[in-house]
């Protein structure tokens, strides 16, 4: 049996991680020594019974209180700015990252792959690419945690999240719920399966459903009866999703918002909260009637649509 | 020269306020400051010991990687009742509502609080409070971590959470009464000649402690009311399928909790304080940085809640908001620290048993805050929360620095508090069977978390395995430390030997007046003319 | 006159006046904590769910308010006579103050219990019968009125009880001009709910109403 002391390390982020956590591991222990070799040393030589010099000395007290309050602050400044630095890094994702999103609900996770590719508590990626999770939540908080990548980020129900890594190390790894959720929040665990490219590419191919997320989405889109509304020449005035992602939307209200996963997901649980500007409510909720999982794939669906040409306007 | 203007104490058998009026009743209707303490002392190590069983079985069930002792059900259940009852119905009551009950009145030279009634109230609602915790824990307990989270404390958890809440409630109002009438004692009542500056640290730190318990109380009281009526009716404040928000009910829960850690530490930062002069022999050093240390202690200890927060998805900026002030709060008690330290210089220090006690504490408390430093740290945050390393960072700060300044406290005021004095000799070998046992049960844990072990899971990776069994071996050895001094001090009761009013030559009211105390403390009303720690100048030899 | 000796820790009158009259207002900051969870969780959802709070706000009863408001208002004037005058030696004053301000707070009682049936027909409660079910949000709004009208009443039936009491007392000659602190803190508490309602009144009439 092998003892860890360090766990693995295994993305980009992870040893960034480490010197922050080496540095507070060195500043602890100077600090441990500048107060405990004295200690101990007070603590032998006027020790009772001891002859020793006791006579009361005329210290100058403010400035040394002075210095003992002002060094550790600036010792500590530079850690803050140095660790809040990295996190600020750990919470902007890059772009152009691998997309994949995560459900995770009572007591499991389930991923999807834009690629149509849906896993249980597993979950493969590329060595060397970055990649951008997108967290939703079913039912109570959960919290999406690899050890080795030094990255966690709670999963949050009525939101979206999100986490990035770049893995630098092929191998399989802890992923672990790190929030409690309830009776099997120790079995909510599984692994990041991490792979080179090719391998990436063959077991995407092998392990596909025929069809991606976005075309799962489109043909929920369809039974779900939101064509009836979106598409073709519906008698309802309802908007058109073609080149709408990622576009500014003015509202009713007169508020501007971003068409991003966020905005989307909102529009079909809660459609009365945000109606687009020239539009009338009529749209029904559709909470209860789609899952988080299935809210992904309609919104990659709405995605796919992004670039597709706008009707009525030249292509 | 004499600190007071007193009669020397008279050495015959007299009445004091444990033999006058010794009836249930008497002492269960008693308006009395010292006996409401000994009250509490008997109620907290009630829940003490519950809580610590139930910490066994976690530790044993932990052993083994795979859960086989317990369900995760009962694991589940276990940790809740756990944390609850050590932080609400044990840690946050036992150096205020035992000790301070005990001292506030005495070293200020009053005759009680200021107002008995409420506090007799403060121990009623104690005791209900902690009565509805226990049936909520016999009728089937709880399963939703101390911390009560929502949306799985109001929708989902099928456990008796709102009866937890209402006992946690209702406590909560005992504690807010406690510290109203410390901060009330200790404007209003203070001895002629006793300034601010002549008060002894500890009322400092009670002080200090009783403002947090003021404010911070009734948020928590209202937070966990909103839950209740939230799980009862449905309402949606926190439920996100109502268009309610989850995180708020977090920032509403450590807006009181995170302060209350400090209600968790500062007393014992007093006790230090009391006690290091003592047996130094010698002033402390930096007297007002260490006053108002603590003071500094409770006012930022209310900005910094969001670092609990750093990865619940709210804003990343907010977050380098609260991690900078989490920097911030880490000064004052490195303050108290090095004054400590510096107060040994040129002492004559001997190594009594509420010494070993407290130079224990400042090794823990020192490992303790440091690795709060860790946490407070954003990078290394995301890595660590919700690990081993949060547990290990607040067993050294709660049990290695809280419980262990109790025991000192306890120690260095037990012949004032009963009359007789404890068995020096079994008092240190279980200061250094605690120390020991200590660090076994709680370092591996750092270890653990750095490793990425999470925290409320039963089951684990076997490759964590031996740290766990370091770990329990550990808490065996912690639980003989816990048991020593019960036995040797229930013994003291009857066969300790009869304590003079001042045994450690200290300086201080409470030292002036017999042991144990009269009825109402003082014979004639004590006139200070000197500062705090007042001790005769050491010399060359 | 006879005024009762201090209590037996107290060293005078004096300082046991003080430490009450302290102790009062360390129990209004926690009072104040108390209901400010509320508060906050009302600011928080009426940045979260402007529109649905816009809508809510509007179904409210603005003239039961208002009058309330100047109910309460008032009631503070007179409880703060009440307590010149017992400080000035007049108890008969004091009596009748103390009893103005008492019928004060019962007429705003009646009001608020006018004002609370009227949104029952008109489906206010939230719950399955709730009145405004295209806003889920509206729902957290008047949950929140409910919690925060009905906390602020069982307040006044406190402070109402209290004032009949000192009322009562006062009539009997307990109280002087060297010792009125009973009457002093009754007027401080008096005080305390008149404020909360002037934090309620625009939260839960005003703003957002006029657009
Ligand atoms: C008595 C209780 C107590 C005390 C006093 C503290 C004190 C501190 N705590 Fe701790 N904390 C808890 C109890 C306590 N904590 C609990 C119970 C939890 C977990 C709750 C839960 O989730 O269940 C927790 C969790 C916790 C977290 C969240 C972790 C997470 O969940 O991710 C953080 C993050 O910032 C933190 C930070 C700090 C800091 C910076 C201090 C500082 O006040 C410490 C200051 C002290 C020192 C720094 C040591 C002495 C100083 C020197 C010797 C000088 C030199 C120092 C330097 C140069 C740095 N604590
Ligand atoms: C005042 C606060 C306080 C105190 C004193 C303690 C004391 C102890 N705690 Fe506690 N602990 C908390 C507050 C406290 N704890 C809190 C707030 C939590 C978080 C809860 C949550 O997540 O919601 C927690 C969580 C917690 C966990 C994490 C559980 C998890 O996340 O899965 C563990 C794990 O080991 C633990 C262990 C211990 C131990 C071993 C002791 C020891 O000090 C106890 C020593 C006593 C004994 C060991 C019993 C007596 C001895 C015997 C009967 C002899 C036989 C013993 C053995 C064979 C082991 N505690
Ligand atoms: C009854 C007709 C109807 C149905 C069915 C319907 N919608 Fe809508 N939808 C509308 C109308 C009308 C609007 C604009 C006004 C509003 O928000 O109510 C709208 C707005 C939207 C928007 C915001 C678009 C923008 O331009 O900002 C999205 C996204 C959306 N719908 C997605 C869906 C999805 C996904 C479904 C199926 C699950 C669906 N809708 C079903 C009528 C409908
Ligand atoms: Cu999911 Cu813990
Ligand atoms: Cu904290």
């Amino acid at each position: 049996m092998s003892i860890p002391v360090l766990p693995d390390s295994a993305s980009t982020l992870a040893p960034k991680t480490d010197l922050i956590l080496l540095a507070l591991t060195a500043l602890s222990v100077v600090v441990m020594a500048i107060v405990f070799l004295p200690m101990i040393y007070f603590l032998f030589k006027y020790r009772r019974g001891r002859p020793a010099d006791r006579t009361p000395l005329d210290l100058p007290t403010m400035k040394i209180e002075v210095t003992w309050t002002v060094i550790p602050l600036v010792l500590m400044m530079g850690l803050y700015a140095w660790a809040s630095e990295v996190y600020l890094e750990e919470e902007t994702p890059p772009l152009g990252a691998i997309e994949i999103n995560v459900v995770g609900k009572q007591w499991m996770w389930k991923i999807e792959h834009a690629e149509g590719n849906a896993e249980i508590n597993e979950l493969h990626v590329p060595v060397g690419k970055p990649v951008k999770l997108t967290l939703a939540s079913q039912d109570v908080i959960h919290s999406f945690f690899i050890p080795a990548f030094r990255i966690k980020q709670d999963v949050v129900p009525g939101r979206y999240t999100s986490e990035w890594f770049q893995p630098t190390k092929p191998g399989t790894y802890h992923l672990f719920c790190s929030q409690y959720c309830g009776n099997n929040h120790s079995q909510m665990i599984g692994s990041v399966v991490v792979m080179e490219p090719a391998a990436y590419e063959r077991w995407l191919a092998e392990s596909s459903p025929g069809q991606t997320l976005a075309q799962q989405g489109a043909s929920l889109f369809r039974e779900l009866g939101c064509s009836g509304c979106h598409m073709g020449n519906s008698v309802v005035h309802a908007p058109r999703f073609e080149g709408l992602y990622g576009k500014p939307v003015a509202l009713q209200t007169g508020q501007v918002v971003i068409a991003d996963d966020a905005y989307l997901r909102d529009c079909i649980l809660t459609p009365a909260a945000r109606v687009p500007g020239g539009y009338s409510p009529l749209m029904p909720s559709f909470q209860g009637r789609v899952n988080e999982g299935e809210i992904f794939q309609l919104i990659a669906y709405i995605k796919s649509l992004a670039s597709a040409p706008v009707e009525g306007s030249p292509p | 020269m004499n600190a007071v203007e007193l009669p020397p104490p008279v050495e015959t058998e007299e009445v004091n306020y444990l033999t006058c009026e010794c009836g249930v009743k008497q002492w269960l209707l008693t308006t009395d400051h010292k006996r409401i303490g000994i009250l509490f002392l008997y109620t907290i190590l009630v829940f003490f010991t519950l809580a610590a069983v139930a910490a066994a079985l976690m530790r044993i069930e932990l052993l083994t990687p795979k859960g086989d002792l317990l369900l995760s059900a009962d694991y589940n259940k276990l940790f809740t009742m756990h944390g609850v009852l050590m932080v609400w119905f044990f840690l946050i009551p036992s150096i205020p509502s035992v000790l301070g009950n005990f001292l506030v009145p005495l070293m200020i030279g009053a005759r009680d609080l200021a107002f008995p009634k409420l506090n007799l109230l403060s121990w009623y609602l104690f005791v209900i409070g902690g009565a509805l915790a226990m049936d909520a824990i016999i009728r089937g307990g709880v399963d939703t971590g101390w911390t009560f989270y929502a949306p799985y404390s109001t929708t989902y958890s099928n456990s008796h959470v709102i009866e937890m809440a209402a006992g946690i409630f209702v406590a909560g109002f005992g504690s807010i009464l406690t510290g109203l009438n410390f901060i009330i004692t200790i404007h209003k009542m203070r001895a002629p000649g006793l300034t601010w500056f002549r008060l002894p640290l500890f009322i400092w730190s009670m002080y200090s402690t009783s403002l947090i318990l003021v404010l911070a109380t009734p948020v928590l009281a209202m937070t966990l009311a909103l839950m209740a009526i939230e799980r009862i009716w449905g309402v949606g404040i926190f439920n996100p399928a109502l268009g309610g928000d989850p995180v708020l009910f977090q920032h509403l829960f450590w807006f009181y909790s995170h302060p209350a850690v400090y209600i968790m530490i500062l007393p014992g930062m007093g006790v230090a304080s009391e006690v290091i002069p003592c047996f130094s022999r010698k002033a402390i050093f930096g007297y007002e940085f260490v006053a108002f240390s603590s003071v500094a202690i409770a006012v930022l200890g209310f900005l910094v809640w969001g670092h609990h927060m750093f990865v619940s998805g709210m804003s990343p900026y907010a977050g380098t908001v609260f991690s900078l002030m989490s920097f911030l709060v880490a000064v004052p008690s490195a303050i108290k620290v090095f004054n400590w330290t510096m107060t040994l210089h040129r002492g004559s220090i001997s190594f009594s048993t509420p010494m070993l006690y407290v130079l224990g504490f400042i090794g823990l408390f020192t490992i303790g805050g440091l690795t709060g430093v860790f946490l407070a740290c954003l990078a290394a945050d995301v890595h660590l929360h919700d690990t081993y390393f949060v547990i290990a960072h607040f067993h050294y700060i709660m049990v290695g620095g809280m419980v262990t300044t109790f025991m000192a406290g306890l120690h260095y005021w037990w012949p004032k508090i009963v009359g007789r004095m404890y068995p020096e000799k079994l008092g240190q070998l279980s200061a250094v069977i605690l120390f020991v046992g200590f660090n076994l049960t709680f370092f591996p844990m750092f270890i653990l978390g750095g490793l990425g072990m999470p925290r409320r899971y039963h089951a684990y990776p076997p490759e964590f395995q031996i740290y766990h069994v370091l770990s329990t071996a550990g808490a065996s050895i912690l639980g003989i430390g816990y048991l020593l001094p019960v036995i040797y001090l229930l013994w003291s009761l009857k066969f300790g030997k009869k304590a003079p009013p001042n045994p450690w030559g200290a300086t201080g009211l409470e030292w002036k007046t017999p042991s144990p105390p009269p009825k109402h403390n003082f014979h004639r009303t004590p006139i200070v003319h000197e500062p705090a720690y007042n001790f005769p100048p050491l010399d060359a030899s | 006159m006879n005024e009762p000796p201090a209590k037996v820790q107290f060293d005078n009158l004096e300082q046991q006046h003080d430490a009450s009259r302290l102790g009062m207002w360390l129990f209004l900051a926690t009072e104040f904590l108390f209901f400010g969870v509320l508060f906050m969780a009302f600011a928080v959802h009426h940045l979260l769910h402007p529109q649905a709070f816009a809508s809510a706000v509007k179904q409210t009863n603005l003239l039961c308010g208002s009058i309330n408001a100047a109910l309460l208002l008032t009631s503070g004037l007179t409880m703060a006579l009440g307590v010149t005058a017992i400080q000035n030696g007049r108890s008969r004053a004091c009596v009748n103050w103390v009893s103005l301000t008492l019928i004060l707070g019962l007429v705003f009682l009646a009001v608020k219990g006018a004002e609370y049936a009227g949104d029952i027909s008109k489906g206010l409660v939230p719950g399955r019968h709730f009145a405004m079910n295209g806003e889920p949000a509206a729902q957290i709004f008047f949950w929140l009125y409910w919690l925060m009208t009905g906390l602020h009443a069982i307040h006044l039936i406190v402070g109402i009880v209290m004032l009949a009491a000192i009322a009562w007392m006062t009539k009997q000659g307990r109280f002087s001009a060297r010792y009125a602190t009973p009457v002093e803190l009754a007027g401080i508490y008096w005080g305390f709910v008149d404020l909360i309602w002037i934090f309620l009144y625009p939260l839960l009439y005003l703003i957002g109403r006029v657009k």
